[in-house]
């Protein structure tokens, strides 16, 4: 099951050629630099826009030839870069604008429980002129979900909001990512918010779809350009095992151990993913002993990529059943004789948190 | 005010609600296809219905009256189905009012559909609302102010009128006599008294008229965006 997508348009000095299959479970995030058609593409999914384009989603034929299935006929729920509530109605009105809509037939969201989800119930009797940025996107984001659509597309929702409103939201949508069970096309530019939302990632470049493929396999990928590769990176995923309150600490389990964090808000069992940047990864051969370090993962060499300065050499690793990146100077490397296939130790000096989810 | 002045405030009230209300049902969807359509048909029919406003009216009622007279295309066409010609009555005054204040209902209509813009229409859509239900739901409530815009100014701009009136109905008493007619012919009989008295009651008229249009306004003045929208977007116009 997948969301088929075949794209040809020339627009003057913008060409879209696609051609890919998006999964259709989990979020996927469509990234790429501003002026990739990211934003082109995920209204041509919606029917917003008609495109020269092929668009067949789990089976069911959307747009083909001659063949156009009007937007409100797909069943997708939209959230723009801004959020575009509709001025005639309080927030309860937007909300039940959807609700009223939703077909018999899909499964139905309550209005209760979106509004829960989404921290909405101190807000709908506001009118939405009413609402900050952060607070109107909410009540978009909850609009969107309850007309029950199959696949939500999501136009950075959060690109047009201060530093404040994105801190504010992304919990939410966090959240929204472990409790939906459609899915969910995420546009945007920031590698973060990728990092922190998508299950897989399809990387647009200059009207092309490079790659699509699970977040961490493209995330440790040195042919591509993932972000600044100072930040280079990668994410596991985990759940809080248990807290250690005397040193402010938690424990994370993931695949291939555990890792101690400071301390979180979240109960012990809710799920966390947590970003390791390469330059805070550093190996060794021996299982280390008496070290400040406290989160030591035994890991798997895959490959070695020298970067373009001469000086570092990037690293690629499998700790349990996650991939890890280790940036490490070319002198490091050879001394240490490393090969793929090599047992070693995976030292982390620091793991940024990325979902306090709760 | 005499029987005959009464009868004609009455016909000139009559005229310019029937004129509002038809006009308002032909221009909706006019004025919506002229603001969203993709034509380009829509440039030579905005300069079409903005013809009545440059045309001298007795221009706009002569050919009308050569048009729907018994000799004429439509005075004809009437005839071999066994209707009268519209020349000279109500019927015809309807007629000529509605093609004068075209102008005055499509372009606030028009106006206030563009405002709408096209994201909130989109959203609607992403919410599985048909083309007609996201004009009923969306559009038709956003453009309210243009339907008050676009009835008053209807309304008065065919109470006002007077070549057109004067060419097509002809000035019968009763029948096609307007009251900005009757003040014409009492002022050419010299009844000052007679043509101030009817006068005054349309002056009264249009200020109850504007009254209503402006306290209509102020109460939407708290509801901040659509204010602002409104005074980014609203026609050119409007009377401050």
């Amino acid at each position: 099951m997948a969301l088929e997508l075949s794209v040809a348009l020339t627009r003057g000095p913008f060409a879209l050629q696609v051609e890919c299959a998006l999964p259709t479970r989990g979020v996927t995030a469509l990234f790429g630099r501003s002026g990739s058609g990211k934003t082109t593409l995920l209204r041509c999914i919606a029917g917003l826009e008609r495109l020269p384009a092929r668009v067949c989603f789990d089976g069911v034929l959307w747009q083909q030839g001659r063949r156009f299935l009007p937007t409100h006929q797909r069943g997708v729920g939209y959230v723009f870069q801004e959020a575009s509530l509709f001025p005639h109605h309080d927030v309860r009105g937007n909300l039940q604008y959807a609700l009223r809509r939703q077909p018999a037939a899909a499964p139905h969201m309550q209005l209760e429980e979106v509004v829960e989800l989404l921290g909405l119930r101190e807000l709908l009797k506001q009118r939405a002129q009413a609402l900050s940025g952060g607070e109107r996107q909410r009540v978009a984001i909850a609009r969107a979900l309850l007309a029950s659509p199959r696949l939500l597309l999501m136009d950075e929702p959060l690109s047009s909001l201060d530093e404040q409103s994105k801190a504010e939201i992304l919990p939410h949508l966090t959240r929204l990512r472990e409790t939906l069970a459609i899915p969910v096309i995420y546009v945007s530019h920031s590698i973060g918010e990728v990092m922190r939302l998508a299950d897989h990632l399809a990387l647009l470049q200059e009207g092309r779809v490079r790659e699509v493929a699970p977040l961490a396999e493209l995330l440790t990928r040195a042919d591509l350009p993932l972000g600044i590769s100072e930040h280079r990176g990668t994410v596991l995923s985990g759940v809080i095992d248990s807290h250690e309150p005397r040193y402010h600490l938690s424990h994370v389990r993931v695949s291939a151990g555990l890792l101690a964090v400071s301390q979180l808000a979240a109960a012990a069992g809710s799920a966390v993913r947590v970003r390791v940047d390469a330059r805070d990864v550093s190996l060794t051969l021996l299982p280390p002993e008496r070290t400040s370090i406290i989160n030591v993962l035994a890991a798997t060499l895959i490959d070695l990529t020298p970067e373009a300065d001469g000086a570092q050499t990037l690293v690629r690793l499998r700790v349990g059943e996650e991939l890890l990146l280790a940036r490490i100077t070319r002198r490091s490397a050879e001394q240490l004789a490393l090969a793929p296939g090599m047992a070693l130790y995976a030292q982390i000096k620091s793991v940024a948190l990325m979902d306090p989810s709760g | 005010m005499n029987a005959e002045d009464l009868l004609a405030l009455t016909i000139s009230l009559r005229l310019a609600a029937l004129t509002t209300a038809l006009l308002i049902l032909v221009c909706t969807p006019l004025a919506w296809w002229l603001a969203t359509g993709r034509s380009h048909w829509r440039t030579p029919i905005n300069a079409l219905v903005a013809l009545p406003l440059v045309l001298p009216p007795t221009v706009l009622g002569f050919y009308l009256l050569v048009f729907m007279g018994p000799a004429g295309p439509l005075g004809r066409a009437l005839a071999a189905v066994g209707l009268p010609s519209p020349a000279f009555s109500f019927s015809g005054l309807v007629i000529g009012s509605m093609l004068y204040s075209l102008p005055f209902v499509v372009q606030p209509l028009r106006d206030a559909f563009a405002g709408v813009g096209s994201r909130v229409l989109e959203v609607a859509a992403t919410l599985r609302a048909s083309p007609f239900d996201r004009f009923v739901s969306v559009a038709l409530p956003l453009a309210s102010r243009g339907f008050m815009t676009a009835a008053v100014l209807a309304f008065a701009h065919t109470l006002g009128e007077f070549g057109v009136v004067l060419m097509i109905g002809g000035n019968i008493p009763g029948r096609t006599q307007t009251a900005s007619i009757a003040i014409f012919n009492h002022a050419e009989s010299l009844d000052y008294a007679g043509a101030n008295r009817l006068s005054a009651a349309l002056v009264i008229l249009a200020l109850l008229l504007l009254l209503a249009v402006y306290a209509g306004r102020r109460e939407r003045r708290d509801v901040g965006q659509q204010a602002r929208q409104d005074v980014r977007q609203g026609p050119p116009w409007r009377w401050s």
